[in-house]
């Protein structure tokens, strides 16, 4: 009954069609970051990180913190990447170097240990209490009130696609980049031409981070965090770099931006409480999907 | 049921003179009561806020002559032992106290999750428990018959809300029955109970409900939400999750700027919305329990306002902050029991608990008589509404300080 009227109302009044779209398309972007982190790690060391969310909620205090101390938080973006650049560096040397080699499950027990780990810590350092990074940003109202812009969602949006072009242009062009897409196709012949593959590594993991802790940064000025947030944005990670696959950079966006979207005309139509769920039974509708793919791919090679 | 609030007060006047006139406390005896109350853990801060409203009422009780119960007199105390707020452990400690302590009369712990793990055992030994933050419905359908609270039931919280937005509608010349409500409330105990409230009532009036959204557990955005209430315009909106729903809500209504005509959202002072969102939240109407500025005074504690101004005297920690409802309940269930031991005239707990049935007396925290499941159904929830940042009463009008502010004027 209520899905039915609920979809009226967007039939009806096509513009908040428009209000949903806008505000799915600018969360998305946010999404569309922390996935890509994960899109590195995942293809080049086959870490499967399921810290990815803690690190963005991370970069998250890092911006409330600032604005707590009458530093603007849109400070806190630049300052969470290279906090977490560091923290991320030292998570490789200390765990991740050592679980790296071993099987799937020990990488994943591994990581969700250090995901229970750092929302504890950030419990106890800062309490349960929701937090948000006030950027004093205001809104534009279009079409008589009915969508409306936060500017700081506008200007999330606009970090978000410059950090993820300096990303890229990174890895194309620099010597670094090179490296890591070359370990990323094939570490043992990257190491035979004189790779350093266990550097590219450690790079990975903390450039990985850093994003997050942009990302993390980005979220605390938009929405609110607090210390238990954090698998939400792992899971919507895994969703998104699942649907897109590793390799595939615009995918990855593609699904971040369309998973923004999906999720506010979820929670529209379905009601709240499935804004999130859509994005679980995403998840499984595209491993569905992949399955079938891969079947049909293994009749041919058979 | 008259007589015996008379009776009461006379006898607790009259055992104050004593007191103050000869040194009969030196005759006294003791009475120990129990608690299982968490003094660390995630619950700590209320539950130490707790044990300072039970310390605070003994105290003051003591120093009046203590309870006078027959023609013997007794000094109160309470052995607390720390459930570090896990409800198993609480259990235990219940037992603990009964079996080997020997208490014969219980305080409740904090929060409803942990009373309902130790009322089973109240239960079972029928021992007497009067407890003062567990406002979950649920503690009060299992038929327990030892076990009291001073407060307001949970689906209690946001139902005001609905009887002033009815009040309203009627002094426009519109039907109640016009009010379209929409409602947001976080799939959890507590929350689903005040929604259930919010229903009953909304029925009674036969009022609309055109958005009714669960929110999950973690979710940090309200605006799908949100922008359906902006298609449906409704006249009132209730929204509880917590401290992080209140946040969430009052953070994006400014941002999304949310034109209902009257708002009403749980836990309004946890998130302290006034401090983080000051525009936004001008106008929300948030519940509490008691306020100190409600008018209800009692002859030991005097008036609500009066309990504020000695507890900031006796307990510095206090000085600078609004005195938590939390802790002024606590106070009420030692008063209540102390005013049921001496009803009793006896400690045969029996006796006691059907003292404690027949309480029908005021107090600074509110009216207090309790309904046969338990819970008290004499002092209503007060609604407060978020004024230039202070807040204010506005309902139920008996109580109210302030004219309630319709439409809300959002800065």
């Amino acid at each position: 009954m209520q899905i039915l009227s609920n979809i009226n109302i967007l039939i009806e009044a096509p513009v908040f069609n428009l209000a949903l779209l806008i505000e799915g398309l600018l969360i998305g972007s946010v999404f569309a970051l922390a996935a890509y982190g994960l899109a590195l790690v995942w293809g080049v060391m086959n870490v499967k990180n399921l810290a990815q969310g803690d690190f963005v909620i991370m970069g998250g205090y890092i911006a409330w913190y600032l604005g707590e101390h009458g530093i603007h938080p849109l400070f806190g973006v630049p300052v969470a990447f290279l906090i977490l650049w560091c923290f991320g560096w030292l998570i490789y040397r200390t765990i991740i170097y050592r679980v790296i080699d071993k099987d799937l499950f020990t990488s994943l027990l591994a990581t969700f240990g250090i995901a229970l780990v750092i929302s504890q810590l950030l419990n106890l350092l800062f309490s349960s209490d929701t937090q948000t990074a006030d950027a004093g940003f205001e809104s534009w109202f279009f079409f008589d009130g009915m969508v409306s812009i936060a500017q700081v969602k506008l200007i999330a949006f606009v970090c978000a696609a410059l950090l993820a072009a300096g990303v890229i242009t990174f890895m194309k062009n620099s010597r670094m980049g090179q490296a890591i897409r070359a370990t990323a196709q094939d570490a043992r012949a990257a190491k035979v031409l004189g790779i350093d593959t266990d550097k590219v590594y450690c790079f990975t993991f903390s450039l990985n981070a850093a994003i997050c802790g942009a990302a993390g940064a980005l979220i605390a000025m938009i929405w609110v965090i607090q210390p238990f947030y954090g698998i939400t944005f792992s899971i919507r990670s895994f969703v998104i770099v699942t649907a897109a696959g590793f390799g595939n950079l615009p995918g990855v966006i593609a699904a971040g931006l369309g998973m923004g979207v999906l999720e506010q005309f979820g929670g529209f139509i379905l009601g709240a409480t499935f804004q999130q769920a859509i994005v679980v039974g995403l998840l499984v509708l595209v491993l569905v999907v992949r399955q079938m793919q891969q079947s049909r791919h293994r009749q041919v090679v058979q | 049921m008259r007589h015996f609030t008379k009776w009461t007060l006379a006898t607790v006047a009259s055992v104050a003179l004593v007191a103050a006139s000869s040194n009969a406390n030196a005759a006294c005896e003791e009475l120990v009561l129990g608690s299982a109350i968490s003094l660390t853990g995630k619950y700590s801060t209320n539950g130490i806020h707790a044990q300072n409203g039970y310390e605070f009422a003994m105290k003051k009780i003591n120093d009046a002559g203590g309870v006078k119960v027959g023609d013997k007199c007794y000094k109160l105390k309470v052995t607390y032992y720390d459930d570090e707020s896990t409800p198993a452990r609480g259990a235990q400690l219940a037992e603990r106290l009964i079996n080997q302590d020997k208490v014969q009369f219980m305080l409740g712990p904090y929060s409803s999750g942990l009373t309902k793990a130790i009322a089973p055992v109240t239960e079972k030994y029928k021992i007497p428990m009067v407890e003062a933050v567990g406002a979950s419905r649920s503690l009060f359908n299992k038929g327990y018959k030892y076990m009291f609270a001073v407060l307001s039931t949970s689906e209690q919280y946001l139902a005001s809300a609905i009887a002033a937005a009815a009040e309203i509608a009627k002094s426009q010349g519109r039907e109640p029955s016009s009010i379209k409500i929409a409602m947001a409330f976080e799939n959890d105990p507590f929350s689903l109970d005040v929604r259930a409230g919010v229903v009953e009532d909304a029925k009674k009036y036969a009022m609309k409900i055109v958005i009714d959204d669960k929110l999950p557990r973690d979710l940090s955005d309200m605006s799908a939400t949100l922008t359906k209430v902006k298609a449906l315009k409704p006249d009132l909106l209730m929204i509880s999750g917590h401290s992080k729903g209140a946040a969430t809500a009052a953070r994006q209504i400014g941002e999304m700027k949310i034109s209902v005509p009257m708002i009403a959202l749980t836990h309004c002072e946890a998130a302290n919305v006034t401090g983080k969102f000051p525009a936004a939240a001008e106008g929300f109407l948030c519940p509490t329990q008691w306020a100190e500025t409600l008018t209800y005074k009692d002859p030991l504690f005097g008036s609500a306002a009066n309990y504020n101004k000695e507890v900031k005297a006796a307990l510095p920690a206090y000085k600078d902050k609004t005195i938590p409802y939390q802790m002024a309940q606590a106070t009420a269930a030692v008063y209540v029991f102390s005013d049921a031991l001496t009803r009793a005239g006896s400690l045969d707990r029996k006796k006691v608990r059907d003292a404690l049935a027949a309480t029908d007396m005021p107090t600074f925290y509110g009216h207090v008589k309790f309904h046969e499941a338990g819970n008290n159904i004499a002092k209503p929830m007060v609604l407060r509404q978020i004024q230039d940042g202070k807040y204010v009463v506005v309902a139920p009008s008996k109580y109210a300080s302030h004219k309630i502010a319709w439409p809300r004027m959002a800065k």
